[in-house]
């Protein structure tokens, strides 16, 4: 059965779509993260135009997002505090890189400017995360315990403004969350993601924040930072598709609830390890599609007329 | 902007009209099945019939055109390893549909010379460019729009068929894909005879979006802040649907 969509302007199977948004909104539930990076690729793959990829998706994660954040406030694995604090800095994150993405579109380079980010941030993350995953569990194997340092000082706890973070159990300097919003903000504009793989690992290894609430207060963070890329997208650039969006969440939604549950009951550091493969796949295949000699070097630009 | 692509035809219907004697018949009488392609929800595609009568002697040469306009043609180039859009050319006015059909080999019933200056035939396009190009380059980029456009379903790569039926009546099926622009369109029929145009009629078409399509993306492009807003307000409430849903299951 074929819909048409409004602002994408081209016909798509519902099936496909609800199926999409099911999947991975099942992902985005068991690893916490919007799934924004599996989806906006996914949906260019089957030709949806870039920027109206990632306008819709972005709208899209709201909505995983607040059914995802109600599952860790239900279970309090939410800091609210430190949310605020991300929230804010991803605020201004996010409408800088609305700009620079509505800038780029005009000089035909927010394709390329799509795929790099996507190949560098995923590959660097998922790099990292395969490594210390597989490092954790090699350790348990061994000893059976952790003999991981509680807390590491480094020069981050040296920089001032420091705030008491009751929920998480942290004393740090509030520029660290700001900062981490701030560039979780750009790239949620600019990829069309919630940006949880950022958000995750920087608030585990940067912040050391206990596991148990860095999911939810991730997804606490993501809902503000994607409803303000929906809402610059869709003024600056006309790129929220709402049907295309709706048949996504209503998929992703089902997909995200029957996920978080799932990702309770499974293990941290095999859950850490698959997260990092298929962010090194969905890295792979959009670094190969940049070296390779495309079929036609020739294209009809976007937005042209 | 988006102006027909009819600027060389009001040429042409001058030289036919001069070229014949007006007879007391009507030489050629042409329609189509709808004159309105409607973008609805389960929009596909569209197939149209063209059909008419001829009065004597001659074939029939159909063209369809989409209205004229600006598109950028980008050429990539391997920058570092990265294949990257390094060059790009403006063509003023292209259309953004053409399709072709006729009873018989376009290049065997007219002149190169008539079809270039009616532009009957994808070669045949005068396509201008803002960019001063060398031969080579602009060859490549005219072939380029042409090959993208072919592969989009918007020019037709083969010319499709007008039969005959009972000796003066012919038809022709024009299919306009999913990714059809909305705007005006123009479906030409040519009578020709013995290498000359004989007469040509000019039927006028409309693509448009309608019903919900439409007022969603005008609402999209006229109050795209209270859109932002909406598509907002939607998710959120989608997804404590969802919430609430699933914590009573």
């Amino acid at each position: 059965m074929n819909i048409y969509l409004p602002i994408a302007e081209m016909s798509v199977d519902v099936f496909l779509i609800l199926g999409m948004g099911a999947g991975v909104g099942f992902l985005s539930g068991v690893f916490g993260v919007g799934g924004g990076f599996l989806m906006t690729p996914l949906l260019i793959f089957i030709g949806v135009p870039p920027a109206v990829a990632v306008g819709t998706e972005a709208n899209q994660i709201v909505a995983s997002s607040v059914s995802g954040v109600l599952a860790h406030m239900r279970r309090g694995n939410v800091d609210f505090k430190m949310g605020l604090i991300l929230t804010a800095g991803g605020f201004v994150g996010s409408s800088a890189g609305v700009w620079l993405f509505t800038a780029l579109r005009e000089l035909g380079l927010v394709d390329l400017l799509i795929a790099i980010c996507y190949v560098v941030f995923l590959g660097t993350i998922g790099a990292l995360m395969l490594l210390e995953s597989v490092r954790s569990m090699l350790r348990k194997r061994r000893s059976g315990g952790s003999g991981r340092k509680l807390h590491q000082h480094t020069w981050l706890h040296g920089l001032p403004f420091k705030v008491r973070f009751r929920r998480s159990r942290l004393y740090i300097s509030a520029l660290l969350p700001l900062g981490i919003g701030f560039a979780v903000g750009v790239l949620a504009a600019i990829m069309g993601v919630g940006g949880g793989y950022i958000n995750v690992p920087a608030m585990i290894y940067v912040l050391g924040m206990p596991t148990a609430v860095v999911i939810g207060t991730s997804l606490f963070q993501i809902i503000f930072v994607t409803a303000n890329v929906t809402f610059l997208q869709a003024v600056n650039n006309q790129t929220v598709d709402l049907v295309l969006a709706l048949l996504l969440l209503t998929g992703a939604v089902i997909g995200a609830q029957l996920g978080t549950k799932a990702g309770a009951r499974l293990p941290g550091e095999q859950l850490r390890g698959l997260l990092a493969v298929m962010v090194l796949g969905v890295c792979a295949k959009l670094g190969v599609d940049l070296v390779k000699t495309p079929e036609d070097i020739y294209s009809i630009g976007e937005g042209g007329a | 902007m988006r102006s027909l692509a009819i600027g060389g035809l009001a040429v042409l219907a001058a030289l036919v009209a001069g070229m014949q004697p007006s007879r007391g018949a009507e030489p050629l009488i042409a329609d189509i099945s709808e004159d309105l392609i409607a973008i609805t929800t389960g929009f596909e595609g569209s197939d149209l019939l063209l059909f008419g009568t001829t009065e004597g002697e001659g074939e029939v040469i159909v063209v369809v055109r989409g209205a004229a306009e600006e598109v950028v043609v980008r050429r990539k180039a391997r920058v570092a390893g990265i294949w990257i859009n390094r060059d790009d050319v403006r063509f003023v006015e292209a259309p953004n549909f053409y399709h072709v059909a006729s009873s018989g080999p376009i290049e065997e019933l007219l002149p190169a010379s008539v079809l270039s200056e009616a532009q009957i035939g994808v070669e045949q396009l005068v396509l201008e460019t803002t960019n001063a190009l060398d031969r080579d380059d602009a060859e490549a980029f005219r072939a380029a729009l042409i090959r993208n456009q072919q592969r989009r379903g918007l020019y037709n790569e083969t010319p499709g068929e007008v039969s005959f039926a009972g000796g003066r009546l012919f038809r022709t099926k024009v299919s306009f894909p999913a990714n059809v622009q909305t705007g005006p369109y123009a479906a030409e029929v040519y009578l020709v005879d013995n290498g000359a145009i004989v007469s040509m009629t000019v039927t006028p078409l409309r693509v448009s979006k309608l019903g919900f399509e439409a007022e969603m993306f005008s609402f999209a492009h006229r109050q795209s802040a209270l859109y932002g807003l909406i598509a907002i307000a939607v998710a959120l409430m989608a997804g404590w649907l969802a919430g609430f849903v699933f914590r009573k299951a």
